[in-house]
């Protein structure tokens, strides 16, 4: 670990766009029907901090970004199936790329998934659907995502495994011994009690921002990057080298910091072919982690 | 039904409805809540909105060709062109006769020359022979730079069992001179065929391990990238399954899969490119199933004690390791 108060004094990195690879899409606002309490942009029914993202809006950040050559686009929010507008947004995304969905999972009913199975077959490229889930039990998830929410989680899976689109499951650090050997093996063993034969795990560390901060603690002041806190290759590894977050309120550096107005920085995708400085403590968690929020 | 008694709600349950009402009317602003328009406006100063000339100049800037000083080999009028050769000097012998059968006037090979497959060495003599022009893929990186694993990159504990234990074997049974020459080996070629210009690489222009799947690789992406590197055809290999598109440009992208595997289809044969002038100035690309001795080399790997599922894969055609890096749409279509 390289960050200390001691090195306080010097400057702040900026990070490269290496090349816009990745274009994600707040499409679902900060509103969310659940309010998990390690959210770390605080989603809510209320929290309309970002709103639904219009299907003309995405269709205008699409175009641009055909333009130039972004290889992927990914969904999240809030809930992004809250979204009246989300299967035709999909729709047009899958027209030009592949598309990725975050979605806690409540609202995949039969009907959903089929249309989500139906939307699959129709594009030459990938769908994932990557639905959140915070334990292998409703006594580890549901004091995280809300009561009741475990079963209804597993329900969402068996559907998109019935219409055969099996998710990647998502799991964050909160659940401690999510990272671990055993810990995944008790995952693949909950998913693959459902049916799903080659289980897809993924683990994130938490960002300590948001609810989270109210949880588990807010960041320490050591915990920023300086200069010279990059490793010999540089900081390819950081996700904000090749990925934008695209907002009802502009584009954002990547999809952590849309709670942050200085991580704003532009109107249009061109806005934003610049470096961007490191200056928040989220970007510590994402180096010190090598977090990426793609699949 | 019941009638149901009318209850208090709990304290945890009144807290949880109190945090689900919040925010109404107010905004999360990293660890604090604040009315809503003063992120609004806030977010409102933030960041830029260029003029139209400097955002046209940003993307000029940032799509620009990229220099490249490879020189340019050939003209021919028909090149074969085959990756991922994985030890099977079986599938590679039946190449050679099969381009040659074809008129094909050189032989490329995109690298991967070992992994897999039984005797790596054995496909030595047999691209000296047939004038193969090779590139080095990740392995031929990581075998000549002495790396410790193959630089798939898998994060499936299953998968990087068989990747490291096909490593390993691939390490310990190559001499140190064949390893050497796989260090001399260019990362990409250019090759003029008839009037066009293809270049050659491995994963892709921008990285010898990255992976370009059909399924993951959309038009708009490979015309941005094709044009970055200056090309009228990309070729490339790392993924092991083939497919060609034709973009809207008129440029070409093909990823010649894999002769050392198959492609995951419940075929035993492999696949391999012919790629020939066409009459309108114009590419004709053609991927083509390639038959080769697959009891022969499956006999060689039990012999070598290399992994029963290695050998399933040689005669089901199936993959039975290594999926995880497949995206979901080639994942559906697998058996495994």
């Amino acid at each position: 670990m390289t960050a200390s108060p001691e090195n306080a004094d010097r400057a702040v990195p900026r990070v490269e766009l290496r090349a816009l690879d990745t274009l994600w899409f707040q499409v679902g606002g900060t509103v969310c029907n659940l309010a998990c309490t390690h959210c770390f942009i605080s989603c809510s029914p209320t929290n309309h901090t970002h709103d639904f993202m219009t299907l003309a809006q995405v269709e205008r950040y699409l175009a641009e970004a055909a333009a130039l050559g972004v290889r992927e686009y990914y969904f999240t929010g809030g809930e992004p199936f809250l979204n009246p507008e989300m299967e035709a947004i999909l729709e047009a995304a899958l027209r030009v790329g592949p598309a990725s969905v975050l979605t806690n999972g409540l609202p995949l009913d039969p009907r959903r998934c089929a249309r989500l199975a139906a939307l699959a077959a129709a594009s030459p490229y990938s769908l994932d659907l990557r639905v959140s889930l915070d334990g292998w039990d409703a006594g580890t998830n549901d004091p995280i995502r809300g009561t009741g929410t475990f079963e209804r989680i597993l329900e969402g899976v068996r559907n998109l495994h019935a219409a055969g689109l099996d998710p990647v499951v998502t799991v964050t650090e909160v659940c401690r011994e999510a990272g671990s050997e055993e810990g995944k093996a008790r995952f693949f063993a909950l998913l693959r009690d459902l049916g799903i034969e080659k289980p897809r795990l993924k683990v994130l560390p938490v960002f300590q921002i948001g609810a989270e901060a109210e949880r588990g603690g807010a960041y320490e002041s050591w915990q920023r990057l300086r200069e010279g806190d990059a490793p010999e290759t540089g900081w390819d590894h950081l996700q904000c080298s090749g990925c934008r977050m695209a907002t009802g309120q502009g584009v954002w550096v990547c999809p952590i910091l849309v709670n942050e107005p200085a991580g704003k920085m532009g109107e249009t995708l061109a806005d934003t072919l610049a470096p961007f400085p490191l200056a928040h403590p989220a970007c510590w968690t994402c180096h010190v982690y090598g977090v990426s929020c793609r699949t | 039904m019941a009638n149901r008694v009318p209850r208090d709600p709990t304290e945890q349950e009144r807290q949880a409805q109190a945090k689900l009402m919040a925010h109404r009317g107010m905004a999360t602003w990293g660890e604090s809540v604040v009315p809503l328009g003063r992120f609004r406006d806030a977010v409102a100063r933030a960041g830029r909105a260029l003029p139209e000339a400097e955002r046209a100049a940003a993307i000029a800037a940032y799509t620009a060709p990229l220099d490249d000083p490879t020189p340019v080999e050939g003209p021919f009028s028909r090149i074969a062109v085959c990756g991922g050769i994985y030890s099977n000097h079986h599938a590679l012998a039946a190449l050679l006769e099969d381009a040659a059968r074809r008129g094909a006037e050189a032989v490329y090979c995109l690298g991967d020359l070992g992994g897999f497959g039984p005797a790596p060495e054995k496909v030595w003599p047999l691209l000296e022979a047939g004038g193969v022009r090779s590139l080095q893929g990740n392995y031929e990186e990581s075998l000549a730079s002495g790396r410790e694993d193959c630089n798939c990159g898998y994060t499936d504990p299953r998968d990087n069992h068989f990747a490291e234990l096909s490593y390993r074997y691939t390490e310990r049974s190559c001499s140190p001179t064949f390893k050497a020459w796989m260090g001399t080996l260019p990362k990409r070629r250019r090759v003029r065929v008839g009037t066009r210009e293809l270049l050659l690489v491995h994963g892709s222009p921008r990285r010898v391990n990255e992976f370009l799947f059909a399924s993951t690789s959309p038009l708009p992406f490979l015309e941005a990238l094709a044009a970055r590197h200056r090309c009228d055809a990309l070729l490339c290999t790392h993924t092991g399954l083939h497919w060609h598109r034709r973009l809207p440009s008129g440029r070409e992208v093909v990823n010649v899969g894999a002769i050392g595997r198959p492609a995951n289809d419940g075929r035993t044969e492999v696949w391999y490119a012919l790629v020939s002038a066409s009459a309108g100035a114009g590419l004709d690309v053609q991927l083509l199933p390639l038959r080769y001795d697959h009891q022969a080399l499956a006999a060689e790997m039990r012999a070598e004690r290399l992994p029963e599922e290695f050998v399933e894969t040689v005669l089901s055609g199936w993959w039975t390791t290594c999926l995880e890096i497949l995206p979901a749409r080639e994942r559906a279509a697998s058996k495994f």
